[in-house]
């Protein structure tokens, strides 16, 4: 694809987000007519909007890009992703929106009546709100590298860039309808490309996607590596490499950014030392990709995606929009149609990517798959426009995700940490923006490069780890207490994310302890709930005074007429 | 490799000794005072205690505040009753002693010190230390609130005995302060049915001629407009709950303005720009209404052509902004400052009492913001949390 589409693309996509955040509330309510106020947002826009801002650069590209490098195993992320709203759905979306909370330090101030509680929810909010924002900006830099050549720093730079213009120019005011058309734009922009691949793979006889034995260049082909690499040769391959022949002896090799190298058909590819390469029936069979403990690293990245969802700050915030608890359940499961449509799309990327894209492999950047798909297969503008489609679905995920969090981290900033340091509510919220975007910038440039999907995997594993059972205990055991909760919240919270740190700056890690380290969710969650269970029965003189009331409040549906314990003001001239 | 390992540690080890040491030595001598100054701010502490107690009421109160108390006077018991039901001792002897407090109290709720002996107190257990009582009358509004008894083993001496009537006192000066809280909020109480109760008496009586005005001409027109009244009376009149959703409040003022535009005509036009984002969330009961209500009147008075009245609610992430512009005649700036402070006239209905209850409930940083001048329109403003503990629609 030629950089000026891939630009324009982007262009477009910022300036439509822009102007939608700005605008559209002009143009979906300048109204005199009356009953706006029955016009509450419908389940099916809210549900739209949530996908919106839960499809991130992780959905979008990482899941593709996993798929493509390690297989079946990976098709757990997107279900994962998934059925964490079934999570919600069954557990938490109702009461959770009757427990009137907006952001989850709101929840456990409501449900315990402590401020600890609450100081510690916010500080884990941060936490996950930062994490989830790093693989954002990574892939952010990675997309506009691959498709318009810029520097690394410029994706995260940019992305930042019109999320805070967007966010402090009051473009946020329509959120509802920005998230709800980038959801529709990522949509489109996975499922129409797909189509036509899938045209151009019949038309090619339906290859077989995981061709037997270790992959190979079906033909001759160019590769030019764009960023320093180190990759591991099987075997003895002559290529050309900068137009003069060169022999690669098996073992790594060192190749520098912008050399191109021409394989022969048949060759075996080099892999990235990042990867472990897999034969075909390895990728297309479960539990059998690399590392050391397959079968526990996939029950604990099911944990961590299955209990994560529900303690990710940005789509709560979301659930508040419902008028009620009836209506969060609508959307919840609208969310999961939704969702469950377009998950269908990356993992046939990543197949289709095995077998027609298969360099990526060599340059490691597995997650590009779904940017330079179409341009491969389909030449000519057709290639062009579809490439240009993907491109903007890819912006759409970095802008809607990166801007939603970055509004919840910097609620919770200005309101609980900020506050009182500066006085002025405006000032202190762009201040929270501002430092919500600055630090995983900071990482983004600094720290090495993960899988956007790993990355994010960790972000869930903290979220599952720590609102998780502060979720659900708090919804479904009155004896939950402050102390109990917090301490809960710090052991799980805090052994997950030390953890997810381990992993990010020390690398994979071998043995048990590199599992245990990567993929922690599956110990921590469980600790988190014990430790909140013992030291909650340990202190029940600390139990919330109006546990009783909250409860009655989080589980009796809205139309029942009952005493939620209000205050009455008659009442004190009636006795 | 061991060594500078060994050499680290017991550099820490030496660095924190000496550290908290220090800190022992400058806090107690220099930073705390001398001996006499330390027991002064000791006493000046437990005060502190006492006071947030006892500003509960002592019905709520008396059994934490007791306990900071004893320690005021240090005396092996001590007793706080309001000479009614509550009854409350911390010390020794409870169990023994506490059915009698009301009996040593008596004279004291006559308002009178009294110094009680052995006779009186003492129980058949010879190493109970409650032996004597001194029994001082707490007073507020110079009516007896209850009294406060300290126990002691040996007699009292002239000195305990005008300790005991000083806390006595200052135990009065915090129930007074106790009383005057719960005044002010059944004041806030009494504000907001008053403000239900004054739905306008001109509102109904307009609306009424209104809808008589189209009962022959419209009668269909005519039914809508009378359910329309029916349901913001019924909306208005509401007995339960201090919160609303924003949505209901909006609804209620649809149907006012309904109701306005039935009068007015032409003259009367609207735009409301309500974010549905915003729509779940609690607001002050009737904490618009009043605001609408003088948009309508002050943006259509000593005017012939149309005034304009414009509602919004957008979201702005953590809180919901609102604000009510009309295009009418203004007003001075100082009076808007003097509405808000409460000492203007009964002129503009509510907005003081509206700005109060947003302080009230949201805190200082949430009250109305009134941008106005002379014939300049006015705008009213307000920043709504989406959250805030213990607030909840109903």
């Amino acid at each position: 694809m030629s950089t000026t589409a891939g630009i324009v693309a982007v262009v477009l996509t910022a300036v439509a987000t822009v102007l939608i955040g700005m605008y559209g509330v002009r143009a979906a309510r300048t109204t005199s007519d009356f009953y706006v106020a029955s016009r509450t947002v419908t389940p099916w826009w809210n549900a739209s909007a949530i996908g919106g801002e839960y499809l991130s650069a992780a959905s979008f590209l990482g899941v593709a890009g996993l798929v493509l490098a390690y297989g079946t195993d990976m098709l757990w992320f997107p279900v994962g992703y998934t059925a964490g709203y079934l999570m919600l759905l069954v557990l938490v979306a109702a009461p959770l929106r009757r427990s009137g909370a907006y952001t989850l330090p709101d929840f456990a101030e409501a449900r315990l009546e402590s401020a600890a509680a609450r100081r510690a929810a916010s500080i884990l909010v941060v936490t996950i709100g930062w994490l989830y924002l790093l693989p954002q900006f990574q892939a952010a830099g990675l997309t506009l590298r691959t498709v318009t050549g810029a520097p690394q720093w410029a994706g995260p730079v940019v992305v930042a860039l019109v999320v805070l213009v967007s966010v402090l120019g009051g473009g946020m005011r329509s959120i509802t309808f920005v998230q709800a058309f980038q959801y529709w734009l990522k949509l489109t922009a996975l499922l129409v490309p797909v189509i036509f691949l899938l045209l151009v793979w019949t038309g090619d006889g339906r290859p077989e996607l995981a061709a037997p034995g270790e992959p190979v260049f079906e033909e001759a082909t160019s590769v030019e590596v764009t960023i320093d690499v180190t990759v591991e040769v099987p075997s003895r391959v002559v290529v050309v490499a900068d137009g003069s022949p060169l022999v690669l002896e098996p073992g790594s090799h060192d190749i520098e950014a912008g050399t191109v190298l021409d394989f022969p058909a048949g060759a075996p590819i080099p892999h990235a030392e990042s990867l472990t390469p897999m034969t075909g029936e390895s990728w297309a069979l479960p539990l059998t990709a690399g590392g050391d403990h397959p079968l526990y690293a996939t029950y604990s990245l099911i944990v961590a995606l299955f209990f994560g969802t529900m303690g990710l700050p940005h789509v709560l915030v979301r659930f508040y929009t419902n008028p009620d608890g009836r209506a969060a359940r609508r959307t919840t499961l609208a969310v999961l149609g939704l969702l469950g449509v377009f998950y269908v799309l990356p993992g046939l990327y990543g197949a289709l990517g095995r077998l027609y894209t298969p360099e990526l492999l060599l340059t490691g950047r597995t997650d590009a798959v779904v940017l330079v798909l179409p341009g491969r297969l389909i030449d000519g503008v057709a290639g062009e426009a579809l490439s240009m489609l993907v491109t903007a679905g890819a912006f759409a995920a970095f802008l809607s995700t990166s801007s939603g969090l970055t509004v919840s981290v910097a609620g919770v900033l200005s309101q609980d940490l900020l506050h009182g340091r500066v006085r002025n509510p405006v000032t202190g919220f762009r201040l929270g923006a501002f430092l919500a975007l600055l630090v995983p910038i900071g990482l983004a440039l600094t720290s090495p490069f993960l899988g956007i999907a790993d990355v994010v995997g960790l972000a869930f594993a903290v979220a599952a780890s720590s609102f998780c059972p502060l979720l659900l205990l708090g919804i479904w055991w009155r004896r939950l207490t402050w102390p109990g909760a917090v301490a809960g919240l710090l052991v799980g919270g805090g052994a997950s994310t030390v953890a997810v740190v381990v992993t990010i700056l020390g690398g994979p890690q071998s043995g048990w302890i590199g599992a245990l380290l990567a993929q922690p969710a599956a110990w921590t969650m469980p600790l988190a709930f014990l430790v909140m269970i013992a030291v909650s029965l340990a202190t029940q003189q600390h139990m919330a005074p109006g546990v009783n009331r909250t409860m009655v409040r989080l589980h009796t549906p809205e139309h029942l007429d009952l005493n939620r314990g209000d205050w009455d003001p008659e009442d004190r001239w009636r006795t | 490799m061991e060594q500078p390992v060994v050499v680290i540690v017991v550099a820490v080890v030496a660095v924190s000794l000496a550290a908290v040491l220090l800190t022992r030595l400058v806090r107690s001598r220099l930073v705390l005072g001398t001996t006499e100054d330390q027991t002064t701010y000791r006493i000046l502490h437990t005060t502190s205690l006492a006071s947030p107690e006892l500003r509960a009421g002592l019905s709520a109160g008396a059994d934490k505040a007791v306990r900071h108390l004893r320690e005021l006077l240090a005396t092996p018991a001590m007793a706080l009753t309001d000479g009614d039901g509550v009854v409350t001792w911390d010390g020794v002897g409870a169990n023994l002693h506490v059915h009698d407090v009301r009996r040593h109290a008596a004279r004291a709720l006559d308002g009178n010190t009294d110094v009680l002996g052995p006779p009186a107190v003492e129980c058949n257990r010879l190493d109970c230390p409650v032996r004597h009582a001194v029994a001082a009358a707490l007073t507020t509004d110079d009516r007896v609130a209850g009294a406060l008894i300290a126990y002691t083993s040996a007699r009292p001496s002239a000195g305990l005995v005008r300790a005991v009537e000083e806390v006595a006192r200052f135990v009065s000066g915090q129930l007074e302060l106790a009383e005057f809280d719960r005044e002010r909020a059944k004041l806030a109480e009494a504000e907001i049915r008053a403000l239900r109760a004054q739905i306008s008496p001109h509102f109904i009586y307009n609306a009424l001629g209104a809808i008589a005005s189209y009962v022959r001409t419209d009668p269909e027109h005519a039914r809508e407009l009378l359910l329309e009244f029916a349901d913001f009376t019924r909306y208005s009149f509401r007995r339960h709950g201090d919160f609303t959703t924003l949505a209901e409040e909006l609804r209620s003022i649809e149907r006012y303005l309904t109701l306005e535009k039935a009068r007015f005509g032409d003259r009367l036009s609207v735009t409301l720009r309500v974010a549905p984002e915003v729509l779940p969330v609690a607001v002050p009961f009737l904490c618009l209404q009043p605001l609408v209500e003088n948009a309508v009147r002050h943006g259509l008075e000593g005017r012939a052509d149309p005034g304009h009245i414009t509602i919004i609610a957008e979201d702005a992430g953590n809180e919901a902004l609102i604000s009510i512009d009309d295009d009418g005649v203004g007003m001075d700036p100082d009076l808007a400052r003097s509405l808000l402070t409460g000492d203007g006239a009964g002129d503009r209905v509510g907005v003081g009492n509206v700005d109060e209850r947003l302080r009230a409930v949201f805190g200082d940083e949430y009250g109305l913001v009134i941008e106005t001048a002379h014939g300049a329109g006015t705008k009213v403003s307000l920043r709504v949390p989406k959250y805030r503990p213990g607030v909840h629609a109903t």
